[in-house]
């Protein structure tokens, strides 16, 4: 599995470079990888019958304990034909979408990555790892939605839901931590088999929601989703309705047989799986976009998901696994044939679409059939996935049952309605009345010009189609492949099947009823319209978005304009304070006095009188020169005290280098005013004094602190022994610097050339030519 | 030990910070140069009492010997502190030739940061008035 993984980021790897030679082909040769992710998975699903879950593991990180699981089991299985079956498909349909733009190697390779990704999130045991391959789909996903880094749109939808997934990534990370501390495990199979508890779990599942909500497009963090449409339609095909976004679904799906019954979990999921599911489809009703209709219809449908696996019955696991298929199959097939219609006539706007029905029969009724399946009509996949959740939901024995199956009704009464709209607005006669805004101008349908497309961009789209049909009639093909996902969620395995007719029932009349009312719905559609738009808007969760980014900003302004004003003094102020008080207090409270007496001798205090009063003149000198030598004076006094310290290479040292000191410190300012500029404000001056006054008074009692804080003697005494054995040398000092410890010395000489370099460098720098001189120039070289 | 030592890296410092925060580049210089001093001479202070200088020959067995270590420690920081004043002389000679004097002024770019910020800060208030 880890191979299998590696494959995918490896071919990713090649494709930019092979894509100059290969065009748009090099769409054929990255679906070979998906094909042979597939092929695997075809046969390891085969051996998992007799030898249960396939686990490897790889020690990731050993000294934290971390090890990297993957697992495989039946409901991986499921994810994995997903992934690797759309992903085959959405390949070989965007050889035929793109042109030969300079973009599609890093398309290919990208979305190569994605599958890898996806593939590994699902393949994850390590809740770790499962969160890298988590935020490793948000990142391919950003880049994947701003692939086309011209368009600003793709940009900002690319953003929105980068920091919109990547914060329910962060937070579900938290609560991972917390249930992996809990539970002593970071293994997902053994924190499910023996789940934690306490309070600490409750904050957990929390984060983890979030996580899974923001993931999943739920209200009210769905705003990302209809942004990310900008991508290119592939994209869009593939992760924003297929895969990615079932992310969420997928941990909900693996955590609620373990969870369901924690006080938060089955409420929360159900409530905004519903909302969802009814506020998605509502919204879908309003789209005149066909690819942003079909986006709402993915949050609706998330919304379901979401839903069936909260309530995790057996029955609506179970129903969960059988949408999360159908809906992959019929919302990819969708979404290529926006992509298609889109590429073909250069509109989405089921406005100006019209006549295509007549130009291009066969896709109208390939779409018909593929929305049929999303509206549940029978007897397609999407109908038996629909009859299993309406039944789920009928026997779920709560008290709150009957409530949540009639907002389900509802909901998919609304989706057989927008399904309409869907297949009638891109297919149908033009809708001319229905503008209302004047963007459009003329009266012909776009449709009727618009040229066919090839068989090859089609196919995909046929599969599809086909296996939606397929599966609807032949149920028992995909039958045991839903009953092992159950049977790895749940535990246990189960004697239910997947049947077109379960013969006349509840399930049956409600599934009636909602295509019923779904129909009338769309028969009465201008009306309800009319009724949509003089509805108040909900307040739309895209201007909470807005908002928050937007007051973000303006308080990293504030805060940035406040600490960051520009005056180097200030700077250099808070700097100095800090140093005073954050170790000064501790020093405060606990400092230890060595044994004080005045001076060593008489002449260190005539010494040290000079340097004092030196130090201060030069503080408060006007005059430039006066300054530099008074601090020259300060420099000898140094040299005098290291004679009296026993230190005679110091003070040869402090003479030559306080002599040149000097020298420079004239050279430098030989040009410069004679005098100082006066500081403008008296008050500013105080501050510096006090400041000053507190760095004192900080040194001085840090200076008795370290000397009274030593407790061993100086490891000076090896050095004393050694010198002359080991050195050569006499002079211990000297035989320390360029022996003992002689790459200090290198460094140091590096450092003095470095600062040589840089000091020719400024001196010799020309003034920046003015303006006229800059265009004098100029002329000359033309001339 | 003596309190004397003590004082002197003290008051040296504080000229120091005094010096460093004017607006003068050629003052900041000099605040750097004593505080260069200040810290040399507590390097020493605090390496130990004063002795005979660490030659050997020098001292007798029962002579106290100035602890070398801090020695070649400062005496390295001498010649680096050295590097660096001139260095900042070079950039004041550089601001003298640009310029014509050696004034720090506030920082173009975070002046204008500010101004953005107390905008905002104001439109704040007007909003929660």
């Amino acid at each position: 599995m880890f191979v299998l993984i590696l494959s995918f980021a490896l071919v990713a790897a090649l494709l930019p470079g092979v894509a100059s030679l290969l065009g748009r082909r090099v769409f054929y040769v990255a679906a070979l990888v998906p094909t042979g992710a597939f092929i695997w998975g075809v046969w390891a699903y085969s051996q998992i019958a007799t030898t249960g879950p396939l686990i490897e593991q790889a020690a990731w990180v050993p000294q934290l304990g971390l090890t990297l699981g993957l697992r495989f089991d039946g409901f991986a299985f499921l994810m994995l034909s997903l992934v690797a079956g759309i992903g085959v498909l959405v390949f070989v349909y965007a050889g035929s979408y793109f042109h030969t733009e300079p973009i599609i190697g890093r398309f290919a390779a990208t979305l190569l990555l994605f599958a890898g990704s996806m593939l590994g999130l699902v393949l994850s045991d390590n809740l770790l790892a499962l969160f890298m391959f988590w935020e490793l789909t948000s990142i391919t996903s950003y880049l994947l939605i701003s692939i086309e880094d011209n368009k600003a749109a793709a940009r900002t939808g690319a953003l929105q839901a980068l920091l919109m997934t990547g914060m329910g990534g962060l937070a579900m990370l938290g609560g991972f931590v917390l249930l992996g501390e809990a539970a002593d495990t970071y293994s997902m199979a053994e924190l499910l088999a023996r789940p934690p508890s306490g309070s600490v779990v409750n904050v957990a599942l929390l984060l983890v929601l979030i996580g899974a909500f923001t993931k999943s497009a739920q209200v009210p963090f769905h705003s990302w989703l209809p942004r990310a449409m900008n991508a290119p339609t592939p994209v869009s095909s593939y992760l924003h309705s297929a895969t990615m976004v079932t992310a969420g679904v997928y941990l909900v799906a693996r955590f609620t047989p373990a969870f369901a019954e924690y006080s938060l979990w089955r409420p929360l999921v159900i409530t905004f799986g519903l909302t969802t599911m009814l506020l998605g489809a509502y919204r879908s009703l309003r789209q005149h976009d066909l690819k942003l209709l079909l986006a709402y219809g993915t949050i609706s449908q998330l919304g379901l998901m979401m839903l069936l696996f909260g309530v995790g019955t057996k029955e609506s696991i179970f129903a969960g696994c059988t949408l999360l298929l159908a809906h992959g199959i019929f919302k990819a097939a969708l979404f290529m044939l926006v992509g298609i219609i889109d590429h073909q006539t250069h509109t989405r706007d089921l406005r100006v679409l019209g006549g295509l029905h007549t130009q291009w029969p066969v896709v109208a009724v390939t779409a018909g059939i593929v929305a049929a399946s999303m509206a549940g009509i029978p007897p397609l996949f999407g109908f038996l996935a629909k009859e299993e959740a309406l039944a789920a939901l009928g026997e779920t024995g709560f008290a709150w049952g009957a409530l949540v199956l009639l907002g389900v009704v509802v909901g998919s009464s609304l989706t057989v309605a927008y399904s309409a709209r869907f297949v009638w607005g891109a297919f149908g006669p033009r809708q001319v009345t229905m503008i209302r805004d004047q963007d459009y101008v003329g009266n012909e349908a776009v449709g009727e010009q618009a040229p066919k497309p090839s068989n090859m961009f089609l196919a995909p789209v046929f599969v599809l189609a086909a296996l939606t049909v397929v599966f609807g009639v032949l149920p028992w093909l995909v039958d045991p492949m839903i009953a092992r996902a159950y049977e790895s969620l749940v535990g246990k395995s189960t004697d239910h099947h997947l049947a077109l007719w379960h013969g006349f029932g509840q399930a049956l009349a409600l599934s009636a009823v909602a295509i019923g009312a779904g129909c009338a719905l769309f028969w009465r559609r201008k009306r309800i319209e009319e009724l949509q738009e003089s509805m108040p808007r909900v307040p739309s969760a895209q201007r909470g978005y807005d908002r928050t980014v937007k007051g973000l900003l303006e308080v990293a302004d504030a805060v940035t304009g406040f600490v960051q004003h520009g005056s180097l003094p200030i700077y250099l102020g808070v700097i100095l304070l800090t140093m005073i008080v954050l170790p000064g207090v501790p020093l405060l409270r606990d400092s230890v006095m060595p044994d004080l007496w005045f001076a060593d001798s008489p002449m260190q205090v005539v010494v040290g009188f000079i340097m004092v009063v030196c130090a201060c003149a030069a503080a408060v000198a006007r005059r430039r020169f006066a300054a530099v030598i008074l601090v020259g004076a300060v420099g000898y006094g140094m040299a005098a005290l290291f004679v009296m310290q026993g230190a005679p290479d110091l003070a040869i040292t402090q003479l030559l280098i306080e002599t040149l000191g000097v020298a420079v410190f004239v050279l430098a300012f030989r040009h410069l005013p004679a005098d100082f500029v006066r500081p403008k404000l008296r008050g500013s001056q105080v501050a510096r004094i006090a400041v000053a006054a507190l760095a004192g008074l900080f040194i001085f009692g840090f200076t008795l602190f370290a000397i009274g804080a030593r407790t061993e003697p100086s490891i000076s005494g090896e050095y004393l022994d050694k010198a002359y054995s080991e050195g050569g040398g006499h002079n211990v000092v000297n035989v320390i610097v360029v022996d003992f410890r002689g790459f200090d010395t290198m460094g140091e000489i590096v450092m003095l050339a470095v600062a040589a370099l840089g000091v020719a460098a400024i001196v010799r720098a020309k003034r920046a030519p003015t303006t006229a001189e800059a265009e004098s120039s100029a002329t000359e070289v033309e001339v | 030990m003596s309190v004397l030592s003590a004082l002197i890296v003290a008051v040296l410092f504080a000229v120091g910070v005094y010096l460093l925060l004017q607006r003068t580049l050629s003052r900041i210089i000099l605040g750097l140069a004593l505080m260069g001093h200040s810290a040399n001479l507590l390097l020493m202070v605090v390496g130990g009492r004063a002795g005979k200088a660490p030659i050997i020959g020098a001292f007798g067995p029962n002579d106290t010997v100035a602890d070398p270590l801090p020695q070649a420690l400062a005496l390295t920081a001498i010649v680096i502190s050295f590097g660096i004043i001139a260095f900042l002389l070079a950039l004041a000679y550089r601001s003298w030739v640009l310029t014509e004097n050696d004034e720090v002024e506030d920082d173009l770019e975070d002046a204008r940061i500010a101004q953005l910020g107390e905008a905002e800060m104001r439109r704040w208030w007007r909003r929660s008035e």
